[in-house]
């Protein structure tokens, strides 16, 4: 039977909340540093939900989102690349409408079901802007979630599933505007969110007979924590039994937030319960999730997850910080440094190994790991006889680094970092999301997948070290 | 393999200043120095038979040369070795001279950087690639060595930090004798240990100038030199060794040492037949790109023991009147650094410390001089070490 066989997530470490000046609010959200965006948090989130898993199983992956890098070019593509996926699998996007992520959900559930994939990725993601003070941006959040879905070593079984759709316009976001726009709010939550979220609650408990007080848990959508609030009351949920929805802690994180819920809950739960899902948005989906006695295992993949991630974070020290990242703000730098160049496409597409999967190679004669993929070996000279070594997932040390107060980017100083791998190989990358004050030589890095720049209308990704979270 | 000890002569050697060259571009940078050479020779332009050019960003090809110049139709070879540009220039113009195919021929350095409006190094273009190496500037990629040098001695960093200081000091002590120089001030070793930082452990007194300038010689050989002047200077050890990358791809790399300085060191010192450089070798312009940069080359020549460089260094061996004086005309540090132009810069200063020309740095009779350039970083570099002498 086709169920999720792992889960994962991804919060940014940033959160802007009390530690944060001119905030101007005690709760928390969670943000995305300069260098982070839907496909690298895509990317994060995936490579959680497949920790200790075989990447190459997978052969199919939805990508969802409502804010993707291009109008024209997958997010999918990527992110498979990135996660170091097989090439033969099934990509797509699915985006446009905060409902994307339970969309991309029973997408990929339809397809295990129907036997075209065998083990089909989900990720949701999305960073969720609006205008400087608004609602929109105090109740919003960044993040990411992910879903292996398989026909074998289910965790949880979807058992139902309904939508109803609702064309009005509530919350919207026009073609080449970054913030969301929103209409007036009690027509928006009257005629919009309860209204849907109501109906579909409703007809999913007619078709599948089941009763609100079957469920050991109900996960709800809710644009803050007052129409969370009213939507409970609304389909006479158990307050008891609801989902902590994360407000003043994580915020809306859009496309991929009733998901990131759902992995919350699955963290947490025990074999043989049922979760009620509802997710918004032109419209709502209702999902019956029902664990299975195989959740204790898949619990214990080396994955960081919803706890993991929420625990692990540093305060943006000024909302002027915040605003910068965004691009809604520009400081100058006080150096003249050139901009970089556009890359070239024809590069970027031959050096995938090296540049999105992160592959460097490990000599088959003398058994040293290079990075970056090299034709003769450094040590004893081999020609073009070497193992590909995937190092985007090994532990590191950093070795030595720099801090550069000239070098003009938005992290001043930019720490560089020479880094050796547990697995052997050495990178020099920049450093991301730390504190200066904590780089020291021998402290223990990671990798994660960041956006280095824009230019020449390309987004071009890579990979930046980060102290471990 | 046979020695190019003694085998070349330079007979005509000159610099413009250095600095913010405003005034000129460096076609005029490259006529002040190629004409300068030519009068310190007595020898006219027609008398040159072929050209070196030592430029690493300001121009393609060697017709820069020949379009400044008004050479008529002579061979002229560009030279790029990144910073190490202008030593090599000199070194393959060498090896012509030695191979009896010229007589005469002129070697000449120019950079014109100042003019990019840019903070720092500019690099050059070439097509786009992958765009993804971290945007590295200069004092970045040089402080990797210092931040891990003061880790793998156990020093303290503020201990490391005055003797980087000391060398400071002691570059701009000597650049303030100098009438070429780029920065000719003296700095005390507490506005070096407060100034802006650059790079940590780099300030900006650790920094070298960014500069426009060009440097030139007239090289011939020594059966030639002897009918032109009396005072000529011999070359006696070329090394140039470059590395493949090994700092990086290799995680034994230490960063405390430049392995490429090692065998270029070797292979001058072989030719030259120096047994022990502290002693022998009276005078050295190393390039002090970064101070940190300075010590760990005193240390790679052989001159001062590993991890002891900061002791020697402030135990004033270093010093203009040192046992060993490292750059004394100011260094990259104060006398600048116009990159094609710096290795020969660092010859004109040997050639005129051997004549007895050097002015207030003037030496006590030397007769070895060392010129030690290096272009690249620290993991991976193009070092060239070129020992000159005094004539017998």
């Amino acid at each position: 039977m086709a169920g999720i066989i792992s889960f994962g997530a991804y919060v940014p470490i940033w959160r802007l909340g009390e530690g944060t000046k001119d905030w101007g609010s005690k709760a928390e959200r969670s943000v995305t540093n300069f260098d982070e965006d839907t496909l690298t948090m895509s990317v994060a989130a995936a490579a959680d939900c497949l920790a200790g898993l075989d990447r190459k199983a997978v052969d199919g992956l939805y990508v969802a989102s409502t804010t993707f890098p291009y109008g024209e070019k997958q997010a999918a593509s990527t992110v498979a690349t990135a996660g170091d996926l097989g090439s033969s699998i099934f990509t797509s996007d699915v985006g446009n409408s905060l409902r994307a992520g339970t969309i991309a959900f029973k997408m990929a559930m339809d397809s295990v079901k129907a036997g075209s994939g065998k083990r089909v990725l989900v990720t949701a993601a999305d960073v969720r802007l609006g205008a400087s003070r608004s609602d929109i941006e105090r109740n919003g959040g960044d993040g990411a979630a992910a879903f292996l879905f398989g026909d074998t070593g289910e965790a949880a079984t979807i058992d139902a599933q309904h939508a109803v759709v609702n064309e009005i316009i509530d919350n919207w976001r026009p073609e080449g505007e970054t913030g969301v726009r929103s209409w007036e709010d009690r027509f928006v939550f009257q005629e919009g969110y309860l209204k849907a979220v109501g109906q579909c609650v409703t007809e999913l408990l007619q078709k599948t007979g089941l009763k609100m007080e079957q469920f050991d848990k109900v996960i709800l959508y809710a644009p803050d924590a007052r129409r969370h609030a009213e939507a409970v009351r609304l389909i006479k949920a158990d307050p008891k039994k609801v989902q902590d929805p994360l407000f003043g802690k994580l915020g809306n994180t859009g496309a991929a937030f009733a998901l990131m819920q759902l992995v919350t809950a699955l963290e947490e739960a025990q074999p043989n319960q049922r979760f009620l899902v509802v997710n918004y948005g032109d419209g709502a989906d209702a999902l019956v999730v029902h664990t299975t006695a195989k959740i204790t295992e898949v619990q214990k993949l080396p994955r960081r997850g919803m706890k993991g991630f929420l625990a692990s974070k540093k305060a943006v020290p000024d909302y002027a910080d915040y605003l910068k990242w965004r691009g809604m703000f520009s400081a100058d730098s006080g150096v003249r440094r050139p901009a970089g160049g556009g890359p070239s496409p024809a590069a970027l597409y031959r050096e995938q190994a090296e540049v999105l999967r992160f592959q460097g190679v490990k000599c088959n004669k003398c058994a040293t790991v290079q990075y970056p993929p090299q034709r003769v070996c450094t040590i004893c000279h081999e020609k073009d006889n070497f193992t590909p070594i995937r190092l985007s997932d090994s532990k590191a040390k950093l070795f030595t680094y720099s801090m550069d107060y000239i070098a003009g980017t938005p992290d001043v100083p930019l720490v560089i970092s020479v880094l050796d791998f547990a697995a052997g190989g050495r990178a020099v990358l920049m450093m991301t999301d730390r504190d200066t004050k904590e780089v020291k030589i021998d402290m223990n890095l990671e990798l994660t997948f960041r956006k280095l720049r824009l230019a020449g209308g390309i987004h071009n990704y890579y990979w930046k070290a980060m102290p471990v979270r | 393999m046979e020695s190019i000890k003694d085998k070349v002569a330079i007979i005509g050697i000159g610099c413009t200043r250095f600095g913010e060259r405003w005034d000129k571009n460096a076609e005029d940078l490259m006529v002040d120095a190629v004409y300068e050479a030519l009068e310190d020779s007595g020898l006219e332009s027609k008398d040159i038979q072929a050209a070196w050019l030592g430029v690493h960003t300001s121009f393609d090809t060697g017709q820069p040369l020949a379009q400044a110049m008004k050479l008529e139709y002579i061979p002229i070879t560009r030279v790029e070795n990144a910073c190490a540009t202008g030593s090599d220039a000199f070194r393959n113009a060498c090896f012509a001279v030695a191979a009896g195919v010229y007589d005469m021929v002129l070697v000449a350095g120019v950079e014109k950087l100042k003019d990019s409006g840019m903070t720092g190094l500019v690099g050059g273009g070439g097509s786009p690639g992958t765009n993804v190496a971290p945007p590295s500037t200069a004092p970045a990629s040089f402080s990797l060595a210092p931040q891990r040098y003061a880790h793998h001695y156990g020093m303290r960093p503020e201990d490391l930090k005055k003797a980087l200081a000391h060398i400071a000091v002691k570059n701009h002590h000597n650049g303030s004798l100098n009438p070429k120089a780029h920065f000719q001030r003296e700095i005390t070793i507490e506005q070096a240990l407060t100034a802006p930082m650059i790079a940590y452990p780099l300030g900006l007194f650790d920094c070298c100038g960014v500069s426009d300038g060009s440097a030139a010689a007239i090289i011939t050989r020594p059966e030639i030199a002897k009918q032109i002047r009396q005072d000529y200077v011999l070359v006696k050890g070329l090394g140039l060794a470059v590395g493949g990358n090994q700092g990086y791809l290799q995680s034994r790399y230490d960063f405390v040492h430049f392995e490429e300085c090692v065998a270029a060191s070797k292979q001058a010192y072989e030719q030259a037949g120096v047994k022990n450089p502290l002693k022998e070798i009276d005078h050295a312009e190393v390039h002090d790109c970064f101070t940190s940069t300075e010590l760990i080359i005193c240390e790679d020549m052989g001159w001062a023991p590993r991890g002891k460089g900061p002791e020697y260094v402030m135990g004033g061996v270093f010093d203009l009147e040192g046992e060993l004086a490292v750059n004394p005309d100011g260094g990259l540090k104060c006398f600048g650094h116009p990159v094609g132009a710096s290795g020969l810069r660092m010859m004109y200063e040997i050639t005129k410390q051997l004549q007895g020309k050097a002015g207030p740095r003037q030496r006590k009779n030397p007769t070895l001089g060392l010129a030690q350039n290096l272009g690249g970083a620290p993991a991976t570099s193009s070092v060239a070490v070129t020992i000159l002498g005094a004539r017998d």
